[in-house]
């Protein structure tokens, strides 16, 4: 018998299971400039693609000449959508139903589009290749605003769809609409309205940003032609979905396709879609016979690879003159671009938008979203939020400031007032969700507390009357948000992507030693993954996680599974990593009872080995099973541990968090500077804090950035005016201010570990708190709303409408 | 982002690059610090057959005390400027403005003689230098000549410089003792060019502005010397009006472009907010 002096303290810890701040293990390669990005492949005979775009908004192509190009020495070939029509290859399938031009096709629908692909021996030659192919336009009117686009005499911008009068979801009322998109009780929310004691309406414009991961987009294409085998290695966010993509758009059966994800550098949404320069990587390295490299520079990626955002709300909100929330209405006028190319769940176009009656227990609401084409690029990703989450979040949070502004409540005691009651989880929203737990009051007391809330108000009041008297320029504003995520996607009985269920798998192998291996359909782009399954493991089987590999991203050894985005890793992924673990104790505990003599039922599971319930110094460590399991198991049983879990959720997890926001607005510069910003995030059970920690600092400078100051803008003629870093506003170090994050504790009831995910949450709840601080620093002076971004000039126009700027 | 193919040159000496710049005439280009010209030829909108890299020019890699005058290399970088004691104790306005400039990677690159040479109207130090009647002296071929800062810039990108010359020197009279000085800039973030900038110098006797200039960054084609702002400051106590009458002189020159920094009239009611802001401060700190 083994001698085992450890406590379970020790044992425990030397596990680094759940709950520790275990340090990233991906950080050793990351710090020391070792990871193994896309751009670090180079294989033998690798040539270089690389794409002509169009200047032009909106144009018609008259003529393509390519003899210049092809004369450029190292020049190989360049291929168009004349190349590509006779392989049905012009046009690509989107994740949305809809079809993107693959290499612009008779027409350019945006600045910034693929038009033609030069492939060459190295990156400099195709790049003078690129100069020298010239196309022929002819301009025409484009179409930026998503209102005009719907106008009745509105230029028809998608002639492949003309004269169909319904898309993927339905039917389409105009040429530039894309589809119409209803939920919630019409009826109901119109007789609330109408019989309302007060109604708020506001017109809340969340604007078009882009996620602008470090990393732009890029792969490897690499056609075997003596075996027929395709690998492609690149910045995809859900490499199996990749597969299946390109399996059914190339004709090349499954499983002579392989998908690698490397190390990532920031995905966010902008990597979970297929672009075209993956389809003409693949293209040209069939062509070639030789791997074909294709990597996008910055204002490629901003330009042409998927946006976010871009939702035209308007909402009303009715309530009693005492602040009882009776009904919301919406409605959403969705820019997608030239192309429908959303990453939704097929049965909901605008995503899970219809979580924007938020936190609150509102009894009637209804939601129409109409998606229109424009002249911009096509995207409409979910930017470190699940689907269309943060956009109902903003409409939702500043709807409740806009009718506190109009009852004169605090806002803070209106959230109050309308929260969910703990004792009404689960609780079924008027447009269809069942939140699965909450405890909303703990949490927004707790925050309220801990930034002296009361302290706060009476400090502005002081503020507002030293303005006044004319010994500030600078007005204080507090900015309060409750948001509730919808994470986890998701349920196969309502989630699929192409038809492909989102559930997701993690297979476990248990080496003779007591270390292990897990994959998972999954993958990490920052996320921490392979330092936080294995500590879920670790509880799980009882081995350190220390000495479990995790490994993700290539579809040759993975489990199938739909990828991360959506903060969907820990809800579906995780679940299926403990499940698969579950697994594994299960047939170790018959190894273990067979060890020792005994049945199954008189073990019990203890940190790190299976004991002999009422006599604990009898007990099989797992590293002594898994070696067992190897050379001894009971008889009939099969060798080996291992197991894999392909998880379908029951339901959706949902995440909340109480953010204060307090900025000092200087209304002679429109700089606002954010003071405090404090954060408690409920994300259920803690994996690994540190990470959570740093996944709420990331997600707050990102909402940070679109608060205060990014806006994909264009020109009347389509012309992106900020397609570079120095004016697409990603906010440094010295940009970012300290933030305060807390948190509370209420697991999910469905998931094996009460996780939820908390990735997207400081977005989510981050914008609005930052919104709403600005809009409260005017409150005194009549405001209700103004858009963002918050950046100078605007905060300043602000200022000068409400008569409170001064000559310089 | 790939630049157009070009010859590099690494010359031992100003002759040498005469020489290179001489031969090779409008299809070269001086590069010094790299970080205005080298965004633009991999945006392909410069595109020099050769290029002439400075970097091995000692000559003009120097600070120094001359008679009357402060004398800075061309070749200087940005974080040579923020770590001279010299400058600290004689011309601290550098060392202000030289820590508004971009970040610590950029000033360990960026050189002095290339911001204010390069003739982009969003480089800070020109109007630092008008500010200060510094002037720049030109080697060609033909020998060295003087032009003077608030005489050098014609518009974006075109100064006085002429094909085949090169920057040298930076020459700064010797400030008066005792000076006030302000290097004010609003900008969006680290990194970006300002939405305005004011750099002021003054000096104060016995209560009065003795002398004062004013100059602007970033509101129109070119830096601006708002002379006119600077006369209005001289014989005041620097009081609120006096520095009201300065804030319209100077914002009545500025021309700037709207664009992502905001509208017209927003940076030119910034360009007075840094004007008032930096006379504040360098009043302030006048002895």
């Amino acid at each position: 018998m083994t001698v085992d002096t450890e406590t379970a303290q020790a044992r425990t810890q030397k596990l680094e299971g759940l709950g520790t701040k275990r340090k990233r293990v991906e950080d050793a390669r990351f710090t020391q400039g070792k990871g193994n990005y896309v751009d670090d492949i180079k294989l033998p005979g690798m040539l270089f693609g690389d794409f002509v775009r169009s200047p032009y908004g909106h144009a018609r192509i008259k003529s393509i000449n390519k003899d210049a190009a092809l004369k450029v020495p190292g020049v190989k070939a360049v291929l168009t959508a004349a190349d590509l029509k006779p392989l049905k290859l012009h046009y690509m399938p989107t994740l949305a139903g809809d079809v993107q031009a693959v290499l612009a096709d008779e027409k350019v629908l945006f600045q910034g589009q693929e038009v033609a692909f030069v492939v060459a021996e190295d990156r400099y030659s195709a790049a003078d290749a690129v100069d020298l192919v010239e196309v022929e336009y002819q301009e025409l009117p484009a179409l930026v605003d998503p209102t005009k686009a719907m106008a009745p005499g509105a230029p028809e911008l998608r002639d492949d769809l003309k004269g169909k009068t319904s898309g993927a979801h339905g039917p389409r009322k105009h040429h530039n609409h894309i589809f119409t998109w209803e939920t919630g009780d019409a009826a109901a929310t119109d007789k609330a309205l109408k019989s309302a004691q007060v109604v708020a309406k506001e017109y809340i414009v969340y604007q078009r940003v882009h996620p602008c991961p470090l990393e732009t987009c890029g792969c490897v294409a690499s056609m075997d032609k003596i075996n027929g085998h395709l690998t492609v290695w690149g910045t995809f966010q859900a490499p199996h979905a990749v597969r299946t993509v390109a399996s059914l758009i190339s004709g090349i059966p499954e499983h002579k396709i392989r998908i690698i994800s490397p190390d990532i550098g920031g995905g966010f949404g902008n990597k979970v879609g297929v672009y075209p320069g993956y389809i003409c990587s693949i293209v040209a390295s069939i062509v070639t016979g030789v791997p074909v490299k294709w990597i996008e520079d910055r204002m490629e990626n901003l330009q042409a690879t998927a946006f976010a955002r871009d939702y035209h709300m308007t909402g009303e909100i009715a309530a009693t003159k005492d602040g009882r929330i009776t009904g919301l209405r919406c409605h959403v006028l969705a820019d997608h671009g030239a192309f429908d190319a959303c990453a939704d769940p097929t049965k909901y176009p605008a995503g899970f938008f219809n979580i924007c009656t938020g936190s609150y227990d509102i009894p009637a609401a209804h939601v129409t979203v109409d998606g229109v084409y424009t002249n911009k690029a096509p995207g409409g990703v979910a930017y470190r939020c699940s689907f269309r989450v943060t956009e109902a979040s903003y409409f939702i949070e500043r709807m409740v400031d806009v009718l506190a502004r109009k009852l004169n409540m605090d806002p803070a005691e209106l959230r109050r007032k309308n929260f969910i009651r703990k004792e009404q989880f689960p609780y079924t929203s008027a447009l269809g969700w069942e939140y699965d737990s909450g405890d909303y009051h703990t949490a927004l007391d707790k925050a309220l507390k801990a930034v002296d809330y009361p302290g706060l108000r009476s400090e502005q009041k002081r503020n507002r009357e030293a303005f006044a008297r004319g010994e500030t320029r600078k007005l204080m504003g507090i900015g309060v948000s409750f948001f509730t995520e919808i994470v986890g996607a998701g349920p196969i009985k309502n989630c699929d992507i192409l038809g492909l269920g989102m559930f997701d798998s993690c297979e476990i192998r248990v080496h003779p030693t007591g270390s292990a291996i897990a994959r998972l359909g999954t993958i990490s782009q920052g996320q921490g993954h392979a330092t936080t399954f294995a500590q879920i493991l670790a509880t799980e089987i009882g081995i350190p996680a220390s000495n479990i590999t995790v490994e993700e991203g290539d579809t040759d050894t993975a489990p199938y599974g739909l990828g991360t985005y959506g903060s969907r890793s820990t809800p579906v992924a995780g679940a299926a990593t403990a499940m698969a673990g579950r697994k594994i104790r299960a047939k170790a505990q018959m190894i273990a009872a067979y060890l020792l003599e005994v049945h199954d039922d008189d073990l019990e599971w203890d940190i790190d080995r299976f004991r002999v319930k009422g006599a604990p110094e009898r007990f099989k460590t797992m590293a002594e099973i898994a070696f067992s399991a190897y050379n001894k198991v009971p008889p009939g049983m099969e060798p080996g541990l291992e197991a894999v879990s392909y998880y379908d959720p029951p339901n959706m997890t949902y995440p909340f968090g109480a953010y204060v926001c307090v900025v000092d607005v200087d209304v002679d510069t429109g700089i606002t500077e954010v003071r405090r910003f404090y954060a408690l995030d409920d994300c259920g059970t803690r994996i690994n804090p540190m990470i959570i920690e740093g996944q709420v600092h990331g997600g707050l400078t990102e909402a940070l950035a679109i608060a205060m100051g990014q806006e994909m803008a264009y020109d009347e003629l389509g012309n992106l005016k900020n397609a570079s870093l120095l004016d697409f506003f990603l906010p440094t170090a010295v940009e970012t201010p300290a933030w305060e994050t807390d948190y509370t504790t209420t697991p999910s009831p469905h998931h094996p570990i009460g996780a939820k995910g908390v990735g997207e949450s400081p977005n989510v709840g981050g914008v609005s708190a930052f919104s709403n601080a600005v809009n409260d620093a005017f409150a005194h002076a009549g405001l209700t709303h103004t858009q963002m971004p918050h950046d100078h000039w605007r905060v300043w126009k602000t200022a000068e409408r409400l008569k409170l700027t001064a000559a310089a | 982002m790939i630049p157009a193919s070009f010859e590099y040159h690494r010359p031992r000496s100003v002759q040498e690059a005469l020489a290179l710049l001489a031969t090779h005439g409008d299809g070269a280009r001086v590069v010094a610090g790299g970080h205005s010209l080298v965004p633009m030829m991999k945006l392909r909108m410069a595109r020099p057959d050769h290029l002439v890299d400075l970097q091995e020019l000692a000559e003009l890699r120097q600070i120094r005390s001359e008679t009357g005058y402060l004398v800075i290399g061309a070749m200087t970088t940005q974080h040579e400027l923020i770590g001279s004691e010299l400058l600290a104790a004689k011309c601290p306005i550098l060392r202000e403005t030289s820590l508004l400039i971009a970040d610590p990677q950029v000033r360990y690159c960026g050189t002095l003689g290339g911001n204010v040479a390069n003739g982009d109207p969003g480089n800070d130090m020109p109007a630092v230098m008008m500010v200060l009647a510094a002037s720049y002296r030109i080697a060609g071929a033909g020998g060295e000549r003087q032009v003077a800062a608030r005489d050098f810039y014609r518009g974006t990108f075109a100064t006085a410089l002429q094909e085949g010359e090169i920057l040298t020197e930076i020459r700064i009279p010797v400030l008066a003792a005792g000076h006030g000085y302000a290097y004010e800039k609003q900008k969006r973030k680290v990194g970006d060019y300002a939405t305005a900038a004011a750099a002021v110098v003054l000096s104060r006797t016995g209560g009065k502005c003795t002398a004062a200039s004013v100059a602007l960054t970033n509101v129109a084609d070119t830096p601006l010397f708002a002379a006119d702002a600077g006369a209005a400051l001289v014989g005041t106590a620097l009081d609120a009006k006096a520095i009201a009458q300065a804030v319209r002189l100077a914002q009545k020159i500025a021309r700037p472009s709207p664009d992502g920094r905001g509208p017209a009239d927003f940076r030119t009611h910034v360009a007075g907010v840094m004007v008032r802001r930096a006379i504040e401060r360098a009043a302030g700190r006048a002895a």
